[in-house]
Order: C-alpha cells, then structure tokens, then sequence
C-alpha cells in the first residue's frame, strides 16, 4: 500500500505517529510543499521599494530549504526508510495532485482546534479533502476536544 | 509649438512608467536622469531652480545612503540573526507570541534603519524564524511587510518621505519623534488586531515540535551600540542645528570601518550598498516632478487641497495623499504634495506623510500602481500576483489612516505649542 503523508508546518508531527501507529508495513511517501504566494508577498514588497529593493529574492530558496528541514526532520521522526517529495505551488493544489497515484493520504487537520466541527479544517485543507482522489486519512494534532464542543441540535 | 509644461508632463509619466516596469532591470535613473536634463534644456526648470532643488534633495540623499549602509552592516554583523533567534526563543512555540514579537521588531527596524531594512534585511529573517519555530510563517512574513509601511512614521530616518518632509518642514529629529509618536503608535495597534484577527486560525496553530536548539548568535554588541549612539546623535544635532546626514554618514563610516577590517564587506559591496543609481534617480525625479508642480501642477492641484489646518483638512490630506501614493507610488507623490502642503503648515504636511506611508499598504509596500502596471506588461509576472490579502488591506489602511490622523490632530493640540 502506497502512504502519501502531508508534511505541513505545525501539524506534521502528528500525521508521522499516525502512520508508524496504522500503516507500519506501507510504503510510505514525505510531501512538502513551498507557498508560491508567500514567496511573492516578500517580493512584492521588494519591488514596491524600486531600485532599493534589490533585484534577488532569497525567499523562494528559504521556502525551499525550510520545507526540505521539515522532510529531513519527519523522515527522522518516522525512523524507517521513506521516499520524500517537494513540490512547489499552491499547496492544495499540488497534494491534490500528489495523491492521485497514492492509495491513502494522511493529513491533519488545521482550522480551529478547539472544538470538533467544520472550522477544525483550514481552507486549502478542506480542499484537498474535498478533492483528493484516493482514501484520506483525517488526524487531530494533539488530543480531539470533547463531544460536548458539539453544538446541541436545534429544537 | 509644444509648451515646457507638457514636455515636463510627459517625462515625468515616462520617468515613472520606466521605474515602474524597468526593461532589461535597468536602474530607474537611466531615464530619470536624461529626463531631467531634458526639462532643463526645454526650459521646464531654470537652472537656477533645478540647482536649488537638487542641493535641497542632496542632504535627503546622503542621509539614504548612510542608513542604507548602516542596515547593510548590521545585518552583516548579525543584528538580525540574533533578533531572529530572541523572537524563536521567546516565542516558545506559540505563534500568537512570535507575531507580537515580529511586530515588535518590525515596528523598531523600521522605526530606527527605514523600511527598506524591514524589507529587504528583516523579512527572510523572520521567514526562517517562524520556520525554525515550527508555526505556519504567513501571519508573520505577511506582518513584517505590512509594518514597513505602517512602522515607518516615527521617525525622520524611518522613511525617504519622512526625510523630505523634514527637510521641507525644517522640522528637528526630536520634535519629527515627538509629534509623530502617537499616530505611529495607533497605526501599529489597529494593524496588530487586524492581523490577530484575519490569521486567527493561521495563529491558533502552535508549533508541533521544539525546535532543533541552533547555534546560540551573541547581540553584536559594537554595532548595536552605533545605532544607538547614531540615533542619539540625530536628537543631539536637531537641538544644534546641524545637518543630521553627517550623524549618519559618521555612524555608517564607524561600521564601515570595523566591517571592512574583518572582511565582512568588500570594498565594492560597501560601494553597491550606497545605492548611486538610486540617489541619482531621486535627485531626477526632484527636479522633474518639481518642473511639473512649477508649470500647472501647483495651481492645479490647489482646486483639489484643503485650506487650514481642521481634523478635517488634515484626513483630507491624508486622504489625497493615499489616493495619489497608490496611483503613482509614494515618493511622486510626496514630491508633488509636500511643497503645498508644507504652506499650509506642520500638520498638513504630516498628514501628508500618514497617506504616503501608510496608504500603499493597501497592497505592499510600494503602490497598486506598480503591481497593475506589472501584470499589465509583464502579462504573467509571476513575482507579483494580486494576493487575496488586498482584503487585509482595504480593512486595514482605511481605518488605520483615519485613526492616525486623529492622533496626530491631538498630538498637534498637545505638543503644538512647543514647536
């Protein structure tokens, strides 16, 4: 069986226990991923400040080196032999596309952690739940909260 | 028979139009500055004009160059790097702290080494931070770019507009301070609550592992201390009446020295860090903008200002000053508004400078101009999308601008007297 996982920032640590914990025999695939748009707004702001704003933008090779530390340091959390992946883009949309030749992706969710329920799924997140064309497999970084975050249901 | 003023009209939409889209990378300066030679031999601009516009430009630009080098040097001196590493460590894992920390030494960088060391110095840094503490880098990189623009009202040195207006003004570092404290702090404030509120789910997500403990960066003392005994110099030579540039350029000069030294700069890159083309392209633009204003502009724009110095005048400047950044970018535009407004007194040229500065923040740091300009000539540009955080703009600036006026409005009330 083929195990994409989702190395996000913040959440990752969790989706890594979740595949050593159920999917002990898979082979297992890292993916990270570099925010296009994130690289952009730092070199927006350069071009903004006209012949002061130099002409390289060393964000786009940050965003590469951060995400490849995150694969680094979950392969090392993994502790068994993995493939690792880094793609660039918009990060929905590039796991979306990862997953296709995968039969299961792992990742977590990222809204509001507080209570269970809708907003427990960021936007990008809920789009490639929404989209992924295999089995998704949804962990809770940390512990989830109580049924009782649950709304109770109208009279 | 083609009059100056249309000439001078012309060149100034070219010289703006080049630095907007620059073909080939070129420095804006390759058209600014045979435009401006232009408008002299047309007669747009006397000689005599000309000459005195550029010697009042010259000290604004010397100051530039030195601040730009000062950031240069301190950044190599690992200024940044050991403020990277006190937000990481304070933060402890928690992103609503680090954004208060970003914040924090964002709205200093810019306040004390301009918003060009926010930008250009400071933001990878705190890229790398939110990244080594392990919490989703957006809010923060998104809040150092936003705080170039809306830190940059403190102080004269804070921002090239600021420079100008206080040479405009004749207005002291100190009093600059003191009279723009309070807007610079609401400014600050509202972008802060916007910001815990547009990335509250972004900022609610802490960090899922320690970060890997990195290799412990000292403060770099001897550099820290330079900026700070620079600053106290500009406080010192305002009371005294000297030029505050050489304050600077002595201060630059010290790091210099001690960088060249330890070979943490080369002699060329101290050279490259200066800046020539582009404090050549500001005395241009100086020069043109100032034929343009001396040949219709003036009377023209005197229909569309307020009279007085009103809370209302002063959001109505503001509000022009706004409009006008982010039609032609802000340095244009405070060229053209600063001598009228300047007339009309401390407060309105002030209320300039809130427009200027803080209004492209309506999307980065220079103006929409530049990025529709862009995309419509670059058909793709990859580099400068139209982010979905022009909403986060146009929430914020408004509000913000209105509530920095009103702040400068009291501090004029309450510190006015002494000026």
């Amino acid at each position: 069986m083929k195990v994409l996982v989702w190395i996000a920032e913040a959440t990752w640590p969790a989706c890594i226990d979740t595949v050593t914990e159920i999917f002990a025999d898979a082979e297992v695939r890292l993916l990270a991923t570099v925010s296009t748009e994130l690289v952009a707004q730092a070199a927006g702001a350069r071009i903004g400040l006209w012949g002061r704003g130099a002409d390289s933008n060393p964000m786009a090779e940050l965003a590469q080196s951060a995400a490849q530390d995150r694969l680094s340091a979950a392969a090392a959390r993994l502790g068994r032999a993995a493939e690792t992946q880094l793609r660039t883009g918009r990060p929905e949309r590039e796991v979306t596309a990862a997953a296709a030749d995968a039969d299961v992706l792992v990742l977590a969710r990222d809204g509001d952690l507080s209570r269970l329920g809708p907003h427990s799924l960021d936007k990008h997140t809920r789009f490639v739940v929404d989209h992924a064309p295999c089995r998704v497999v949804l962990v809770w970084p940390g512990t989830a909260p109580d049924l009782a975050s649950i709304p109770a249901p109208p009279d | 028979m083609i009059g100056a003023e249309v000439v001078a009209a012309v060149l100034l939409l070219t010289v703006l139009a080049f630095a907007v889209i620059r073909p080939g990378r070129l420095p804006e300066a390759a058209v600014a500055v045979p435009a401006a030679l232009v408008v002299l031999v047309t007669g747009g601009i006397t000689p005599q004009r000309a000459l005195d516009e550029s010697l009042t430009l010259l000290p604004v630009v010397g100051f530039l160059a030195a601040v730009l080098v000062l950031s240069e040097l301190c950044a190599r001196d690992g200024l940044f790097e050991w403020a990277g590493q006190l937000m990481a460590r304070r933060s402890a894992g928690r992103p609503q702290r680090l954004l208060l920390l970003v914040f924090a030494v964002a709205a200093i960088t810019t306040a004390v080494l301009s918003l060009d060391a926010t930008v250009v110095l400071l933001t990878p840094v705190v890229f790398a931070t939110a990244a080594r503490v392990g919490v989703r880098p957006r809010p923060h990189v998104y809040a150092t770019t936003h705080l170039a623009n809306a830190g940059s009202l403190l102080l004269p040195v804070s921002n090239l507009t600021n420079l100008l207006a206080m040479t405009a003004l004749g207005l002291g570092f100190a009093q600059f301070g003191l009279l723009m404290s309070l807007p610079w702090l609401v400014v600050i404030a509202v972008e802060y609550f916007a910001f815990r509120w547009y990335f509250a789910t972004d900022l609610r997500l802490a960090a899922g592992t320690p970060s890997a403990a990195a290799q412990r960066v000292p403060l770099p003392v001897f550099s820290a201390s330079v900026v700070a005994a620079t600053l106290v110099g500009f406080v010192a030579a305002s009371f005294w009446h000297l030029e505050v540039a050489w304050v600077a350029a002595i201060g630059a000069a010290v790091l210099a020295v001690r960088a060249i030294r330890r070979r943490q700069i080369r002699p060329g890159e101290l050279v490259h860090a200066l800046n020539l083309p582009f404090l050549a392209f500001v005395i241009a633009l100086g020069v043109v903008v100032k034929a343009v204003v001396d040949n219709g502009l003036a009377e023209l724009m005197g229909h569309v200002v307020p009279t007085g110095t009103s809370l209302w005048a002063l959001l109505a400047w503001a509000g022009i000053a706004a409009l006008l950044a982010n039609l032609v970018n802000n340095l244009p535009a405070v060229l053209i508004l600063l001598p009228l407004a300047a007339t009309s007194g401390v407060g309105p040229a002030l209320a300039v400078l809130i427009g200027v500065n803080v209004g492209p923040n309506l999307t980065y740091v220079g103006s929409l101009a530049t990025l529709l300009w862009r995309r419509i000539v670059h058909d793709h540009d990859h580099e400068a999308p139209l982010a979905e955080f022009t909403w986060l703009g146009l929430l914020t600036t408004p509000l913000a601008i209105v509530g920095a006026v009103v702040a400068l409005w009291g501090s004029l009330q309450l510190f006015g007297g002494v000026l």
